[in-house]
């Protein structure tokens, strides 16, 4: 074999293998869409802000607008401060709401922008007063359970006041499962 | 008289695990000191480039059909699986994410290491070791060329430049074979298939794919060069070696492959 046809392949496994680097790198990692262009910084605070991590996105309208930067623990408020960075293509009034959505029922945890009514735009290190902190699920669900308990123990003493002993309520209650208190 | 037989048997045995353990354990510094000595004369193969194109040649783009074909396959045979667990739990959207995490951060690294030790590692022992039988490498020395820097190095550059190159091909072809076989087979929606994928893989996890791939590159490369430099000049020798560079590469990509991935993951 000539070393002019060695240097060909040579070249062409090269080329080939940097042209799947790049695919890799732009099409199946998100190196151009985690890359914002011009972005100006706001900070929220949230009580709680439950699983959102940096770099999670920052959606309006379902659309992409910018990310988390950083989450720090503010110790005077014990609030948790979190700095977003939003395309300087899309600005939002001062009193934009910031909330932390999950996606989907276990998905990731973002931050949904919805914008307000006001005239002044939010700038460079501006703060968004308005926020709602993230829902977590297990304190939901013990609400749930709370208010589920209480309504049967409503029921049971009513039952006895009437002293009706109806079976079939009585079935329902523990067909859907009797909360463990 | 029997008792003196079983101390026999006992110590004999004792002999043996010891000289076993010795003699791997010098085979472990004979590696390593090949290892230090082909950088050392690296230097000098890198001003004579064409010997490492040569050899990319031979390691790197006749390699190239096994890769992109099982890169392929594997691919397909990712989407059907995870499809038809992911659709149990009605989110089959996501199996552009699973076939594109398992190919950058597993099965490209280690399948492309194994399938190149096989191919590209087996030619350079069975080649270094009938050097090495048939005194080419002696006749080097006795003209004054020194083999490490003229035979060795260049394989070795070659193989570490080679691997990370078929890794990034493996994966994307991966990519290709599974969006094959979930889309056009499957009928999993081309746009979610490609924005999931986008928005769940990391550009860290693709240099990290790197990192892996170089790791694999300079394990599997160095492995091959040294049972070949080391295996006794006989046939048999020569058989043997190429078997072990088989074996030990592959225990050895494992074995790294668990290291490098638990820092990955908890960094």
């Amino acid at each position: 074999m000539s070393r002019t046809t060695i240097d060909l392949w040579v070249g062409v496994l090269v080329v080939l293998g940097i042209a799947a680097f790049f695919g890799l790198a732009m099409k199946v990692g998100n190196l151009t869409t985690s890359s914002l262009g011009e972005t100006y910084s706001v900070t929220a605070e949230f009580e709680n802000i439950g699983g959102l991590k940096p770099r999670a996105p920052v959606k309006s309208a379902g659309v992409v607008v910018g990310r988390v930067d950083s989450i720090t623990f503010n110790s005077k408020n014990y609030a948790a401060e979190v700095t977003i960075k939003i395309d300087q293509r899309y600005p939002f009034p001062t009193d934009t709401f910031a909330n932390i959505y999950t996606a989907g029922l276990l998905g990731e945890q973002y931050i949904g922008l919805e914008a307000g009514g006001d005239d002044v735009d939010l700038k460079n290190g501006d703060k968004i007063a308005k926020t709602q902190d993230a829902i977590v699920l297990e304190k939901m669900i013990s609400q749930f359970l709370f208010s589920k308990a209480s309504e049967t123990e409503d029921k049971n003493s009513k039952n006895e006041k009437d002293a009706v002993s109806d079976s079939g309520e009585n079935a329902k209650s523990t067909e859907l499962g009797d909360p463990p208190f | 008289m029997s008792k003196i037989n079983l101390v026999n048997k006992l110590l004999s045995g004792l002999h043996m695990t010891g000289h076993r353990v010795i003699e791997q354990i010098w085979r472990l510094g004979a590696g390593a000191r090949l290892f230090f000595l082909t950088l050392t004369y690296s230097a000098e193969s890198f001003r004579r480039p064409h010997l490492i194109v040569r050899e990319m040649y031979f390691t790197g783009v006749m390699s190239l059909i096994i890769i992109l074909v099982s890169a392929f396959f594997v691919g397909m045979v990712l989407a059907l699986q995870g499809y038809n667990t992911l659709q149990k739990y009605g989110s089959s959207e996501s199996i552009g994410v699973l076939v594109a995490l398992a190919l950058i951060r597993e099965l490209g690294p280690v399948v492309t290491a194994l399938l190149f030790a096989g191919r590209a590692g087996t030619a350079i022992t069975a080649e270094i070791g009938l050097m090495k039988a048939t005194e080419q490498l002696s006749a080097m020395e006795m003209m004054a060329v020194n083999p490490i820097s003229r035979v060795i190095a260049p394989r070795f550059w070659a193989g570490v430049f080679s691997m990370p190159i078929l890794v990034c091909l493996f994966s994307m072809v991966g990519v290709l074979g599974g969006h094959l076989v979930a889309v056009a087979q499957i009928g999993v929606d081309v746009g979610a298939f490609w924005s999931q994928m986008q928005a769940n893989v990391e550009f860290a996890d693709v240099t990290d794919m790197l990192i892996k791939s170089f790791v694999f590159g300079v394990a599997c490369t160095i492995i091959a060069l040294f049972e070949g430099y080391d295996a006794p000049p006989t046939a048999e020798g020569v058989s043997h070696a190429t078997t072990r560079t088989v074996v030990t590469s592959a225990l050895a990509v494992l074995g790294l492959d668990f290291i490098l991935t638990s820092f990955m993951i908890v960094a």
